[in-house]
C-alpha cells in the first residue's frame, strides 16, 4: 500500500492511513468469515505446518478422584512424551491440553464442551470415575468429538453410551468379576458377602459378581453399599452376615485406608477369606499401619503392582518411563503409592488413539468419523511398549477392550501373583452394536 | 451380629462420633453465644486443624505417640492464630454485624479450602494413632484410641467449663454475652475478648480435628460434615448455652451412629436435620437457649 502523498502529522505518527485501516479491517473480516464458515480449511493449513494434535485430557485433579488423577496425569504425560520422541502421529506431535474436572459428572460434560469448542481438541481422553463418564459421554455424542474412557465401569459395554465414546484402554468390570468369579468360587469359599461404594461403578461389581457367582454355584448372601463419599466405615461391618465365607470388598475415594484398617480392627485375627479389588488400596502402600490383617488375603490386579518375577520387558520399560518403582511406588518418592492398576490404560488408550489415527489418515477434526471407523476395525493388540499389561482384544462393536486379570496374594508385605486369567475368561455376549448408529 | 452386641457397637460408634462434634459444636456455639457471629469457617477450621497435624507429624517423624502430641499442641495454636488473623483483618473491620460476617466467613470458608488444595493437594493422608491396640470384645474389635478420644474429649470439655466458669477470663467473656455494653463500661476489654473467643472458638475445632486425623485422615473436604452436624447441634442445644450443646452433641452423635448402623447414614442425616426444623417451630431457641438469643 502506498502511504499519501501529503501525509498529516498525525498520520505520519501512526503509520496508518485511512485507506489502509478500511483494507485491514476488511481482510480481517475476510478472513474470520473464511475461518467460520469453513473451519476445517484453516485447519488443513494448520496440518501442513505439522500443528499438534490436540488431546484434551479430563482429569480428575480434585475431588475423590484425586489420587487417580496425578497418576493418570503422569502416565499420560510421559506415553506422550514417548510418542512424541518416536516422530507422533502422522508427523504431528501431540499435545495434552489438561482441564480438572473435580471429579464431578457436571463438570465433566463442560470439560468435554470445553475441548470441543473452546480448545479445538481432536479427541477427548482419560476420564476413570463411571459417573463423570456417564454424565460427559452424552455430551461428547453430542458435540461428536470422540471420547475415549479409561474407566472400567460396564457402561460403554452396556450400550446406554454412544457411537463416539470408546474404552480401548481397560477391561470393564463386568469381564472382569467374570473372570474372578471361577476362581474365588474354587479356592477361597462360595458363600460371599460384598462391600461396594453405592454408584454406577460398584453397581457393576454387585450385579456382575452376582450373577457369575450364581454361574459357579456360589452365592452373595450379603450386598453391602458405601456412600462414595463416606469416611467412617465401622458402622457397617456389623451388616455382614454370618455365615460369610468370603468378604469382597471393593472401594474408592479419599477414605479406602480408614476403610480397610476399620475392617481389620473390626475382624482382627477372626476375619474370612478376603478377595478385595486392588481399588480399595490402590496409591496406599500395602504396608501402611494397621493393615497387617491383610496377610494371606488376596486382591484382584489389572496389572500387578510389585514387579514379578515374570513381568514383561515392557512392563519394566513402562515403569521406568512413568516413573515407578518395582514396589509400584514413586521414584522420587517411595510413600507416594501408583494406581498400577488402573493408570496403564491411559497409556495404552494414547497408543491406540495413535494407531487409529496413523490407520485413518486423520488429518483434522474433519476426519473424526474416520477416526472411529478405525478404531472400531481394530482387533488384536499385541503385548508391546504399546501394551505393557499384556494382549488384548478390541470389540469394535462394543467398544469396549478385553485383557488378562490377575490374582495377587499378600504376603512378605508384597503382592504375588497366584493366578492370571485368560481374555476368554472375560468374555460375555454383545449387549450393543455401536457401528450400527450412525456417526 | 445379635441384636445386644449390634447396640453395643453402635453407642460406641456414636459415641466417639459424638465426642468430636462436642468439641467442635462447642467452638461454634461459644463464638456465636459470645460475639452473636454466625462463622461459617468453622468446618474449614476443623480441616486446617487436621491438615496441620498430619504436617506436624509428618516434618517430626518422632514416633506416633510424639507426633501425636506434638500435634495436639502445634495444631489448635496455628489454628488459633489463623483465626486471631481473620478476626483482625476482616470480621472487626465489618464491626461484627450479623449478616456481613456470615458472607464474611463465608469467603474465608473458600479461602482457607482452595489454600489447603494447592498447597497440601488433593489427597487424603493418615497421621498414625498414637497407641495401638484393639479391644477385642467376644463379638467384635475394637479400636483402643477410638476410646480415647471418647475420654479426650470429655476432659477438654471439663476444662473449657472450668474455664468459663471458675477463671477471670471466663466471667469476662460470659459478661460480654451476657450484655456486651455494660462489660464495657466495667473496662472489660471486648475487643480483645472477642478476638480471644474466635480463637478459641477455632482451637476447639482444631482440637476435634485432630483427634479425628488417626480415625479419618486429612482431606480438604473433610470440614463440610462437621460444619452441617455443628450446625444442628447449636441450634437444637441453644444458641450459646453451653450444657445444651454438649447435650444436643451427645444426642445428634448417638442416633447418628445408632442410626447410621442399623438403617443408613443418609437416614441419620434426614432425621438430624428434621430435628432442627421441629426444634426451631416448637422451641424456636432450643433446649437451653438464653432470652438474649
Amino acid at each position: 500500500m502506498v502511504e499519501s502523498v501529503k501525509p498529516n502529522r498525525k498520520k505520519q505518527i501512526s503509520g496508518v492511513s485511512r485507506r489502509k485501516a478500511l483494507a485491514g479491517l476488511g481482510g480481517a473480516a475476510a478472513g474470520a468469515t473464511v475461518s467460520g464458515v469453513l473451519p476445517g480449511f484453516v485447519r488443513y493449513a494448520q496440518a501442513q505446518t505439522s500443528a499438534p494434535i490436540k488431546i484434551g485430557f479430563q482429569v480428575h485433579r480434585t475431588g475423590i478422584g484425586a489420587a487417580y488423577g496425578r497418576w493418570y496425569d503422569r502416565t499420560t504425560r510421559a506415553a506422550a512424551q514417548l510418542i512424541n520422541e518416536s516422530g507422533g502421529i502422522n508427523g504431528r506431535p501431540i499435545e495434552i491440553i489438561a482441564e480438572d474436572d473435580g471429579t464431578d459428572p457436571k463438570r465433566g460434560a463442560e470439560v468435554v464442551e470445553k475441548f470441543a469448542t473452546q480448545h479445538g481438541a481432536d479427541v477427548a481422553f482419560g476420564t476413570l470415575f463411571s459417573h463423570v463418564v456417564i454424565g460427559s459421554a452424552p455430551r461428547a455424542g453430542e458435540l461428536k468429538i470422540p471420547y475415549f474412557v479409561v474407566s472400567e465401569g460396564h457402561h460403554v459395554a452396556s450400550g446406554i453410551l454412544n457411537r463416539y465414546t470408546l474404552q480401548p484402554g481397560i477391561t470393564d468390570v463386568k469381564s472382569q468379576v467374570q473372570s474372578m468369579a471361577p476362581w474365588v468360587a474354587s479356592n477361597l469359599g462360595k458363600k460371599v458377602t460384598m462391600i461396594y461404594p453405592d454408584f454406577a461403578f460398584g453397581h457393576d461389581h454387585r450385579d456382575y459378581f452376582s450373577a457369575a457367582m450364581a454361574a459357579q454355584g456360589g452365592e452373595v448372601i450379603g450386598k453391602i453399599a458405601i456412600p462414595p463419599t463416606e469416611s467412617s466405615f465401622f458402622k457397617y461391618f456389623p451388616k455382614i452376615p454370618r455365615g460369610t465365607e468370603v468378604l469382597y470388598h471393593v472401594m474408592v475415594g479419599p477414605g479406602v485406608l480408614t476403610f480397610v484398617k476399620e475392617m481389620g480392627e473390626f475382624f482382627g485375627s477372626k476375619r474370612p477369606e478376603i478377595f478385595g479389588f486392588i481399588d480399595s488400596l490402590e496409591a496406599v502402600s500395602i504396608n501402611s499401619p494397621g493393615l497387617e490383617f491383610l496377610e494371606g488375603s488376596y486382591f484382584w490386579e489389572a496389572n500387578p503392582r510389585y514387579a514379578q518375577a515374570k513381568s514383561s520387558k515392557f512392563d519394566a520399560f513402562y515403569r521406568a518411563k512413568v516413573g515407578v518403582d518395582e514396589t509400584g511406588a514413586s521414584v522420587d518418592d517411595p510413600k507416594d503409592i501408583a494406581t498400577y492398576s488402573h493408570m496403564f490404560g491411559c497409556w495404552e488408550t494414547l497408543h491406540t488413539i495413535k494407531q487409529g489415527m496413523e490407520a485413518a489418515g486423520y488429518r483434522g477434526p474433519g476426519d473424526r468419523a474416520k477416526l472411529i471407523e478405525a478404531v472400531e476395525a481394530i482387533d488384536n493388540m499385541e503385548e508391546s511398549q504399546a501394551h505393557p499389561q499384556g494382549a488384548k482384544i478390541f470389540n469394535g462393536k462394543t467398544h469396549q477392550v478385553f485383557g488378562h486379570q490377575f490374582i495377587s496374594k499378600v504376603g512378605g508385605g508384597k503382592l504375588n501373583v497366584v493366578h492370571k486369567t485368560s481374555i476368554e475368561d472375560g468374555f460375555y455376549k454383545d449387549e450393543v452394536d455401536y457401528t450400527s448408529q450412525p456417526l | 451380629m445379635d441384636f445386644g452386641p449390634y447396640l453395643l457397637l453402635a453407642t460406641l460408634e456414636g459415641a466417639v462420633g459424638a465426642a468430636v462434634l462436642a468439641l467442635t459444636a462447642l467452638g461454634l456455639s461459644l463464638v456465636f453465644g459470645v460475639m452473636r457471629i454466625v462463622n461459617v469457617a468453622h468446618g474449614a477450621f476443623f480441616m486446617l486443624g487436621a491438615i496441620v497435624a498430619w504436617w506436624v507429624a509428618d516434618t517430626l517423624a518422632a514416633g506416633p505417640a510424639l507426633n501425636f502430641l506434638a500435634a495436639l499442641v502445634i495444631s489448635p495454636l496455628a489454628v488459633g492464630a489463623v483465626a486471631v488473623l481473620a478476626e483482625r483483618l476482616v470480621l472487626r473491620r465489618l464491626n461484627y454485624n450479623p449478616e456481613s460476617t456470615i458472607v464474611a466467613t463465608i469467603g474465608l470458608l473458600y479461602v482457607i479450602e482452595q489454600v489447603a488444595l494447592m498447597t497440601y493437594g488433593p489427597d487424603a493422608r493418615p497421621v498414625v494413632a498414637p497407641l495401638d491396640f484393639r479391644v477385642q470384645l467376644p463379638w467384635f474389635g475394637y479400636s483402643g484410641y477410638k476410646l480415647l478420644v471418647i475420654g479426650a474429649s470429655i476432659v477438654v470439655m471439663l476444662a473449657v467449663w472450668w474455664g468459663l466458669t471458675r477463671t477471670r477470663i471466663g466471667l469476662m467473656m460470659r459478661a460480654t454475652q451476657f450484655d456486651s455494653e455494660t462489660a464495657r463500661a466495667f473496662a472489660i476489654p471486648v475487643d480483645r475478648v472477642y478476638g480471644g473467643v474466635f480463637a478459641f472458638g477455632a482451637m476447639l475445632a482444631a482440637i476435634g480435628a485432630v483427634l479425628v486425623v488417626p480415625i479419618q485422615q486429612a482431606h480438604y473436604l473433610m470440614g463440610n460434615d462437621p460444619l452441617l452436624l455443628s450446625f444442628i447441634v447449636v441450634i437444637i442445644g441453644g444458641l450459646g448455652s453451653l450444657r445444651g450443646t454438649v447435650l444436643a452433641a451427645v444426642i445428634i452423635g448417638l442416633s447418628d451412629g445408632i442410626i447410621s448402623v442399623f438403617f443408613s447414614p443418609t437416614l441419620a442425616k434426614i432425621i438430624a436435620t428434621l430435628i432442627v426444623a421441629m426444634i426451631l417451630v416448637i422451641r424456636p431457641k432450643g433446649l437451653f437457649g438464653t432470652q438474649s438469643a
